[in-house]
């Protein structure tokens, strides 16, 4: 029999859990949602555009009572949980309904805190909670003139902004000196201020309110220096408190909230807790995306599946008035100790503050341009060192903004803009899926809009639409992020469980690290195959069925479901014979197109797949093997001419580059990986946007490393200079196996190098001898597996089920 | 390279190819007058025929990867279920599936609604 699941409080959190209950696919429970508002579940921090009719509540419904419907969920609506019995095992409500549980799950959110003054019960003086307050503040905006809010915070700003919008007269009454203090520094909070006198709204600072007057209804706000002001509104948001009502009655354990451990469970181990009625670990919170996380590991929990934990939330805070851009989050006040850096452009209006101590940020306010919002949170949450790039952090991170899709000016672009060049999706549809859909997360608005799901040159547009669109909702990258929808596990655990527990087969891995399906997903396993494949080269056996096809058929799927062939050509050198057989093989597969490649080699287009192993068959007998142009792999070698025949060169760079390729050919990397050589700083060969650029000088070598010319173009960081070829090799193999055993799956050189910091890399390549050598040592064992030609094999018959159709008649 | 030449039988059930030579989360191309049909093998051995085209553009679901009871197209990533030819998650799209059976070994289609 099924167990029964009670949910009391139909708002985001408590549903949240719902969902991320049912993508376990569990059937355990039978579910019933008790919620006091009428309302399905909606979302509450979109209640401020609501009230700016910017949104209607329509806009704003997350699930439909359909979606309760279609998920076999009782929904009572408007008939509040009034009283719990733990005897019983069950809930009561307001209409007298009692409704038995096995687990209960508590959700209630939290109340509006009203100042007790003199006069705070009288009519139209109210919270900012729910769509009911949202419907009374438009209806007094219809017959009323004057709106008082009290409280300068980020809710009362809103609320404000709002007010004025449905054309009140709004004044703010802030207790303190500076607005939104919890959030911004005295600067930006002046701006703000500024900004918002602008836009019509009126301030009080320094501000204690001593009594609301009225008769029936208020008419105005007196202080405790005895000034006053007319009111026929009266909006408090001096802060929330956690609904506990209900729990303390119930005789669980409550402090400001109610509180619970990191699997989210009260002291009554049946009795689960998530979202602003919950104190974890002595803090409450109040946004929504830590709210999620606590969902997503009551969820895990009540589905009995994994040993996830939630262990606190970082937060930051965006603020959702309309023209104002605004961004903050942790320690943004430096104390002793801390440095901070400010960058202040009056005139247009931008004011960014980040504090850092010990090469780490520790908090961050941007005002203006609040572009960079997300990078500097996640270099604060990871505590990533800033040293190799605090010359240029103010200006915003290297590889974000645009490839041809315009400045980073994002949220000013028209709704038709193209944001996602790769699948054509313009700016409006994303904000549209958005809302309308109740999308909160990179991976959903990929899901359903396709945008940045292809090269993902957009995702910090598409992240900072998200941003823009959901405010703080907007579930940024989780403080782990797990490698799929498979695991709970992060690459950097697959890897580090991999060494450390000596894990030698997919299966031993899946099961060690308790994989939610049986075989793997296509994101999941080709990552697995190769982080296993790096890790123990003399035993792991390759698994065809974990390649992409192109690494499983050794040649590039085109659009048409042909395949492309690039034979190696080291150092981009080529006789007259080896045109004469790719001329030859051409001519005799009937290839429909040639073209060199910006990599110097010849590419040919169109070869059906069966026609594949006795072209390289062809090739293989003139000497040819595989160019690995289809795989995450080392790709070329790209050279200049060199001293032989320039007369600039300083070194033999052909020579060097066919040096380089014959160590490398044929190694899988985490993701393409190309080499260059240029003969002299000229720089010919433009070693300086490869993943391995070597720059020759009269002197020695110049050895460059992360960069790339693609996506985004990033331009090398130098590694160190060295004096032989026999260095160069050296240093090369030990980076390149650094990289392959380091880097995630699926990341260039490039995001690797500034993830884990040059320094680092240095540390290890550069000045620690004896690990360079045994990195390299490593590298070449790899190689010795790694440089058998694939073509050659296939030729002579390996896996020739994947190129032999089946046929049959009629 | 050889062609395996398959006869039709009685009925509408036609002979494909041994399950052994289909490698397990694989699949092989069975080509036609009129289409390529992809015959995919799980994990747990079982069978599953469907017209080799993506519902998206065409890609040849032949070439994606198997995982649990579907494949994901191998030019946009579209996820498509092996019993339904349903395109999962918030993609939209059917491809035309095929009765399979599996005799002593050997994988039959029925291909009559071809």
């Amino acid at each position: 029999m099924k167990e029964k699941l009670v949910l009391v409080g139909n708002g985001m959190a408590g549903v949240r859990a719902l969902e991320e209950l049912f993508k376990h696919e569990t059937d355990q429970y039978d579910i019933t949602v008790i919620g006091a508002e009428p309302h399905p579940n909606y979302n509450r921090i979109m209640l401020s555009p609501v009230l700016a009719s910017e949104k209607t509540i329509d806009d704003i419904i997350l699930n439909s009572r359909e979606w309760y419907a279609e998920n076999n969920i009782e929904l009572i609506t408007g008939d509040g949980a009034t009283e719990i019995s733990r005897v019983k095992k069950a809930v009561i409500t307001e209409s007298g309904k009692e409704i038995t549980y096995d687990r209960l799950l508590l959700a209630t959110g939290s109340n509006p805190f009203i100042i007790p003054v003199p006069g705070a019960d009288k009519e139209g003086v109210i919270g900012f909670r729910d769509i009911h307050d949202v419907e009374t503040m438009l209806a007094a905006a219809r017959e009323y003139k004057n709106a008082v809010v009290i409280g300068g915070g980020l809710l009362g700003l809103e609320a404000a902004n709002g007010l004025m919008k449905q054309g009140m007269n709004v004044t703010v009454v802030h207790l303190l000196d500076s607005l939104m203090e919890r959030q911004l520094d005295k600067p930006a909070s002046a701006m703000l201020k500024a900004s918002l006198e602008q836009k019509g709204l009126k301030f009080l600072m320094e501000a204690q309110t001593a009594e609301i007057t009225g008769d029936k209804r208020v008419t105005g706000v007196k202080f405790a220096d005895g000034s006053e002001v007319e009111a026929d509104l009266v909006v408090m948001a001096v802060g929330i408190r956690p609904n506990i009502e209900l729990a303390q009655k119930a005789g669980i354990y409550c402090e400001r909230g109610i509180v619970v451990n990191d699997t989210m469970q009260t002291y009554d181990p049946r009795i689960y807790a998530v979202g602003e009625c919950v104190q974890h670990r002595n803090e409450c919170y109040g946004l929504v995306a830590p709210l999620f996380e606590q969902a997503k590991v009551a969820a895990n929990h009540l589905a009995q599946v994994g040993s996830t934990r939630y262990e606190g939330s970082v937060t930051s805070t965006k603020l959702k008035v309309t023209g104002i851009d605004l961004f903050s989050a942790g320690e943004f006040n430096e104390e002793e100790g801390d440095e901070a850096m400010v960058l202040q452009d009056p005139a247009s209006g931008t004011y960014k503050k980040l504090v850092i101590r010990d090469n780490k940020i520790k908090g961050a306010v941007l005002y203006g341009d609040t572009m960079d919002g997300t990078w500097y949170f996640q270099l604060m949450r990871e505590g990533t060192s800033i040293a190799d790039f605090r010359r240029t952090i103010m200006f915003g991170q290297h590889d974000l903004g645009d490839a041809g899709h315009g400045d980073a000016q994002v949220l000013a672009l028209p709704d038709s803009a193209e944001i996602c060049g790769c699948n054509g999706v313009c700016k409006g549809d994303i904000v549209n899926a958005i809302s309308k859909k109740g999308l909160f997360t990179l991976e959903d608005v990929r899901a359903h809009t396709k945008a940045s799901s292809s090269c993902g040159s957009c995702t910090g547009l598409v992240e900072a639409l998200l941003a823009s669109t959901v405010g703080e909702g907007y579930d940024e990258k989780p403080s782990k992020k797990p490698m799929c929808g498979c695991t709970e596990h992060s690459h950097d655990d697959v890897i580090k469980a991999i060494k450390q527990h000596e894990l030698k087969t997919m299966p031993a891995l899946r099961e060690f690290m308790v994989w939610k399906t049986p075989d793997g997903c296509a994101a999941c396993r080709p990552a697995l195959n190769y982080y296993l494949l790096a890790n123990w080269p003399e035993e792991y056996e390759d698994d065809a069925q974990s390649r992409f096809i192109n690494e499983r058929a050794h040649g590039n799927i085109q659009k048409d479901g042909s395949y492309s062939v690039v034979p190696r050509m080291f150092g981009g050198l080529c006789t007259a014979n080896d045109l004469r057989t790719i001329a030859d093989v051409s001519d005799k597969y009937n290839v429909p197109e040639m073209k060199v490649t910006g990599g110097q080699r010849i590419d040919l287009f169109g070869i059906k797949k069966e026609d594949l192993p006795a072209m390289w068959k062809d090739l293989s007998d003139a000497g040819f093997v595989s160019g690995h142009a289809y795989g995450k792999a080392m790709r070329t070698v790209k050279t200049c001419a060199g001293k032989t025949w320039c007369r600039f060169g300083t070194q033999n760079s052909t020579g060097l580059g066919v040096k380089l390729e014959e160590l490398t050919w044929g190694s899988w990397m985490p993701h393409k990986f190309k080499l260059a050589v240029s003969g002299c700083p000229r720089n010919c060969a433009e070693a300086t946007i490869k993943d391995f650029g070597v720059v020759c000088v009269d002197s020695g070598y110049e050895l460059h490393v992360g960069g790339n010319g693609g996506i985004k173009v990033r331009v090398t960081d130098l590694l160190c200079k060295v004096e032989t070829e026999e260095e160069v090799l050296e240093y090369c193999g030990a980076f390149t196996q650094k990289y392959r055993e380091e880097a995630h799956y699926l990341e260039r050189t490039a995001p690797w190098v500034e993830r884990v910091g040059l320094t680092s890399i240095k540390a290890c390549v550069v000045d620690n001898e004896e690990q360079r050598k045994a990195l390299y040592q490593r590298f070449r064992l790899g190689q010795k597996y790694a440089q058998i030609d694939p073509w050659k094999a296939r030729a002579e018959g390996e896996a020739s089920h994947e190129f032999t159709p089946l046929k049959i008649a009629g | 390279m050889t062609t395996n030449a398959l006869k039709v039988e009685t009925g509408n059930w036609i002979e494909v190819v041994a399950l052994e030579d289909i490698p397990q989360l694989g699949s092989r191309v069975i080509r036609t007058d009129t289409m390529n049909i992809a015959v995919f093998r799980t994990a747990g051995d079982e069978v599953f025929a469907m017209k080799d085209e993506c519902p998206h553009k065409k890609g040849p679901l032949s070439q994606g990867i198997v995982h649990g009871t579907s494949v994901t197209c191998p030019l946009h990533n579209w996820k498509i279920d092996l019993a339904s030819g349903e395109a999962l998650g918030p993609d939209e799209g059917c491809t035309n599936v095929f009765p399979v059976k599996i005799e002593n070994g050997i994988v039959h289609v029925d291909f009559q609604n071809r």
